[in-house]
This record gives C-alpha cells, structure tokens and sequence, in this order.
C-alpha cells in the first residue's frame, strides 16, 4: 500500500504545511503498514526536498519543470493524477490551503476518488482511516469513511503538528513530467503579494479586531501587539464589511479557517459566523468589555473590559516577556 | 452566452444543529433554510455578466422541493430560468457533481458560476470536480474577474496575497466574498419570479464515493477562566500563557 503527500512550494520554498501533511501521512503509514511518498511540483526543488525525509518521507519525488514554476490547477492536477497512477498509490493527502483546496478535487474527479476536505483528524480503524471534518458552521463534526479505490484528503493548516522522526532520511526522485500547452487551460500570470505580516491561515499567532475596536484608527493598537508577537493580524465579518479592513483579513464563515496556537480575539463579541474559522485555535484568549459576550465560552482565558487600556497593557508585559 | 449560477439550498447560519436519530445527519426539524450565502455571489456575477455580454442566465440546484424557495429568490433577482434536479436522497459531493455534469453537458454553458463553498458540509469541491467532470478549466475562491471576449482574468486570494490566473470559456468559476455585492431582489422582481419556469428533471443516481459514519456536536469545550477585569488582570494572562499554556 501506498500514500502520497503532496508538499505544497511556493518560489521554490516548502510550506509550514508540506511538513504536517508529510507528518500525518506518516502516522497512517505506520498504522496502515504502507509506504509513504512525497512529492513536490514546481521548478528548482532540489535544495528544499531533503527536509521531507526527516519527517518520514521514504522518496520524495520532484515533479520539476520550467513551466510548472508558477501553480496552474489543470497542469498540476495532471501531473499529481500521473504520479498518482505511476506508483500505484491508493491514498493521497494534500493541504486544505488555498492551493491545495482548488487542486484536490481535479484529482479526485480524474481517479474517480471520493474526497474528505478541510479534515482535522486522521484515524485508522480496522485498517480503514475515518477522517474527521467539522460541518455546519463547526456545529458538528462528521467522521467519514471514503469507499472507493483511490482515497484523496485535504488536512486543515496548523492542525496536525509536524514533527520530526528521528534518523531518517528520503531519497530524492526527480521524475520526468509531460506538460504541454493544452495542460495549461488555466495558468497563473502573477501574484500580488500583501507585505508585512504573516497571513492569518498561516501565522502561529492571530490578533483579531472586532466592532468592540470602535473605528480603524484604532486598529494600530491590534497592529503593536501583533508586531511584538510576529502575529498576523485577523478581523470579524462587521469590520470588514465597515471596510475597515481588508477582506483577506477576515476570520470567519465568509472569510478564512484559521487554527493557530494563539488565537487573541480583541472586541469581538463572537458570532457563530466568527466562531467557525478560529474555534479549532489551540488558545483562545480574549478581551470583551461584555462579560456574557459569547467569545468567553469558547476562550480559554479572558479579560472583560476595555480594550483600550488592555492592548496596550498587554502589548507592554509582551514586550518583556518576548524580549522584542 | 448561456451562464448557469450552480446554488444550494442549507440551514441558517443562525440554526441549531441537532443530530437526527440515524446520528448521521441533522433533524431539520424547525431549521430554517435559506439560499447558501456563497451563491449569491455566484448569481449576482451571472446577472453582471448577462449584463455585459448579454445572453440567458439559468439557476441549477440538485435537492427535495425545499429547493425550489431558493430557485426563486435567484429569480426574483433577476436569473432567467431554473433548473432543479429533483432528489430527496443523501448524496456525497462526487454524486451531486456528476448529476450536476450530466445537466450541464446538456445545457453547454459558456460560463458556470459556483459559491465558494455551501455552509453546510463545507466541502469547496464543486467547481473543480464540475469542471474536471466536463473537461474544462475551474478557478475557485475568486474575490476579482474581468472579461475580454473569451479571455477571462480573476483573483484569487491565496495566502499572503492574490493570484492572478487567466482563463477562458467556457470555465467554472467559484465566488469569494468580495467579489461583487450581492443585489436584493425588488418587488418587480419578486413579482416575475412568480411566473418565471423552474424545470424539473430526473438526475441519475451515482454511488456513493464517501460514507458517513457518524455526526456529533464536538465537545463542549470547558468555558476557560475569566482572569480578571481590566488592565490588572494583563500580568496573569501573561503568566498563564506562558507557565500553563507554554505558548510564549
């Protein structure tokens, strides 16, 4: 049996998550007795593959190509669907990134695959895996078993740790890939990069602002205390639909899914709408002037009162904690 | 131009989720459904599209006839005609994706718009397995989309930034927030969404890819400390995160 992590690069640089989905794939290999295979799709990889062997990656094979450098859904779809077929392999994991969430169900539809997406845990039972997946708004979670074949999950960022096995090591593939121009029916012409911190889907830490911040202009204060933390800065649905800031800050039901370890919600009052992007965060702290607000029942730890005294308060004990 | 808003018919947001006696889906009793918020940006870039290229906006859903209320509020803003492939029975995405790809093959539309992802399961798998299913390009989760006769250029938000992806017709295209806003249906149009026609036809079955095993409500987390009021309390946070929770 075999199982293919697909590691996520961008310019050439593997993701937080190319590590976690090699980490996962690795647990279920154990369990399931198979063989775990990374691959890589881009163009000069050679320099960050060897990192995936030391996370249990057995062969870490790079799909390297000029024309794959930048992401393009249909041609890295038919190259991963290939490999895919190529090594006989049942299983496949991706990431729930952005990549991997418009990639994943091309391939699936290909290998006439069922798909778990955005699961948050991975268990096998009777040598099946069950995949947990939260549903309606993170109201419930639903384990699912996929029954045919070929098997494809996508695995939430931030979730699944990544850790490394001690003394091991890949051996690095390169494969040759067959892309031609009809493989390009869609192609990535450009990004437009935000500068500055982190992106909340990927930050370790996530300082958020809700209505409770009274106006942007206020925000600076949310800014500090993300910049002494290296923390990416989020926001609830009603201050970006005030247009205070930007949408692809908004954590939530019309925004994004975040699970970093702090989660540090700053005048939200927490809406289910916002609960369902940051209740899997593995610490919940937060600061609401209304002690009944419900953000305190999801929090682990929680200051009422006013923002206004406490950001900058906590801002300044952070600072010598931190020693920034 | 044929454009086809794909849409789905889901719980509020709002609603209490109550696990049905199979345990494997919800009890719908008392839950109200409505139009999934996603597709409304979906049908309005259908309608803003029909406005400058002109041509026949079409609304497709697969589901019971609940379906049919949020067929109608579509046309009431303004989409031509609706489709509902008619069935009660559970289904998993690849099943709805290949009755959905049987319709649209009939219809051959140059463009199929899709809301990002239903609030219900969450999946965000539609519009690329829709568009694998017909052999033709998908992009999803798109915040910015022009059209140049048959070239299409969108945005997509990805981590850190957006990416800039060109494309052409026909496509499959998923809508992010903030890809236009949504217009609300006017009394004019409520009133023709009365006598506008919703087809109904017969969808294949397809077997299950995807078995459910189980639903539950996940653990009642223990609602955390409260570890003081005002700027007092900031030294202790700080202490607990770093001595409990040893994040720091």
């Amino acid at each position: 049996m075999k199982i293919i992590a697909f590691a996520e690069q961008r310019e050439g640089k593997l993701k937080k998550s190319a590590f976690e989905v090699v980490t996962a794939g690795n647990n279920i290999a154990q369990r399931l007795g198979a063989n775990l295979v990374s691959v890589i799709v881009g163009h000069n990889l050679e320099s960050s593959a060897p990192a995936l062997g030391e996370y249990g990656a057995r062969r870490i094979l790079l799909a390297d190509h000029q024309r794959l450098r930048q992401y393009s859904t249909t041609a890295y779809a038919k190259v991963i669907t290939e490999i895919v077929q190529r090594e006989q392999a049942t299983i496949l994991l991706l990431p729930a990134s952005q990549m991997g969430k418009d990639l994943a169900p091309r391939i699936a539809a290909k290998l006439s695959a069922g798909m778990a997406a955005d699961c948050i845990a991975l268990r096998v039972d009777g040598g099946k895996i069950i995949a947990t997946r939260p549903v309606y708004a993170g109201k419930a979670l639903a384990d699912v078993k996929v029954i045919s074949p070929i098997q494809v999950y996508t695995l939430r960022p931030n979730v699944f740790t990544a850790v490394p096995v001690k003394g091991t090591t890949g051996v690095v593939e390169k494969i040759s890939c067959d892309v031609a121009d009809a493989d390009f029916t869609t192609r990535v012409t450009g990004i437009k990069v935000i500068e500055g911190r982190p992106d909340v889907t990927e930050a370790s830490i996530v300082v958020s602002g809700g209505r409770g911040m009274k106006g942007p202009e206020n925000f600076s204060l949310i800014e500090k205390l993300a910049d002494t933390l290296g923390a990416a800065v989020g926001a609830s649905r009603a201050v970006v639909d005030a247009g205070w800031r930007p949408h692809d800050e908004q954590v939530g039901q019309t925004g994004k899914t975040v699970a970093p370890t702090l989660y540090i919600a700053c005048g939200i009052s927490g809406a289910i709408q916002h609960l369902a992007g940051m209740s899997s965060s593995k610490y919940i702290v937060a600061i609401n002037k209304d002690k009944d607000a419900p953000i305190f029942q999801v929090a682990d730890y929680g200051i009422v009162g006013d923002v206004f005294e406490i950001l900058p308060a906590l801002t300044e004990e952070l600072r010598k904690a931190v020693g920034t | 131009m044929k454009i086809v808003a794909c849409i789905n018919h889901v719980p509020d947001t709002e609603a209490k989720i109550k696990i049905g006696t199979d345990g494997k889906t919800i009890d719908k009793t008392g839950v109200n459904f409505i139009l999934n918020p996603y597709d409304e940006f979906a049908v309005e870039a259908a309608l803003q599209l029909k406005e400058k290229m002109g041509g026949e906006t079409i609304a497709l859903t697969l589901g019971g006839d609940g379906h049919k209320e949020a067929l109608r509020k579509t046309l009431a803003m303004g989409i031509d005609k609706a489709i509902l492939l008619k069935d009660n029975s559970p289904r998993d995405s690849f099943s709805v994706a290949q009755a959905l790809a049987d319709e649209l093959k009939k219809l051959s539309p140059d463009c199929i718009f899709f809301g990002k992802q239903s609030i219900d399961y969450y999946g965000e798998q539609m519009p690329g397995l829709v568009g694998e299913l017909l052999g033709i390009p998908s992009v999803s989760a798109v915040v910015a989309l022009n059209f140049e006769d048959k070239k299409i250029t969108c945005e997509r938000e990805i981590e850190g930034g957006r990416e800039i992806v060109e494309t052409s017709m026909p496509v499959a295209i998923s809508a992010q927030k903030g890809l236009n806003e949504p217009r609300y249906p006017s009394l004019k149009g409520i009133m023709a969404s009365k006598t506008k026609p919703i087809e109904e036809h017969q969808p294949a079955n397809y077997p299950s890819v995807v078995d459910v095993v189980g639903l539950q409500k996940p653990s009642v987390k223990q609602a955390g400390k409260i570890v003081g009021a005002g700027a007092d309390a900031v030294p202790e946070l700080v202490r607990l995160l770093r001595e409990e929770a040893k994040i720091l």
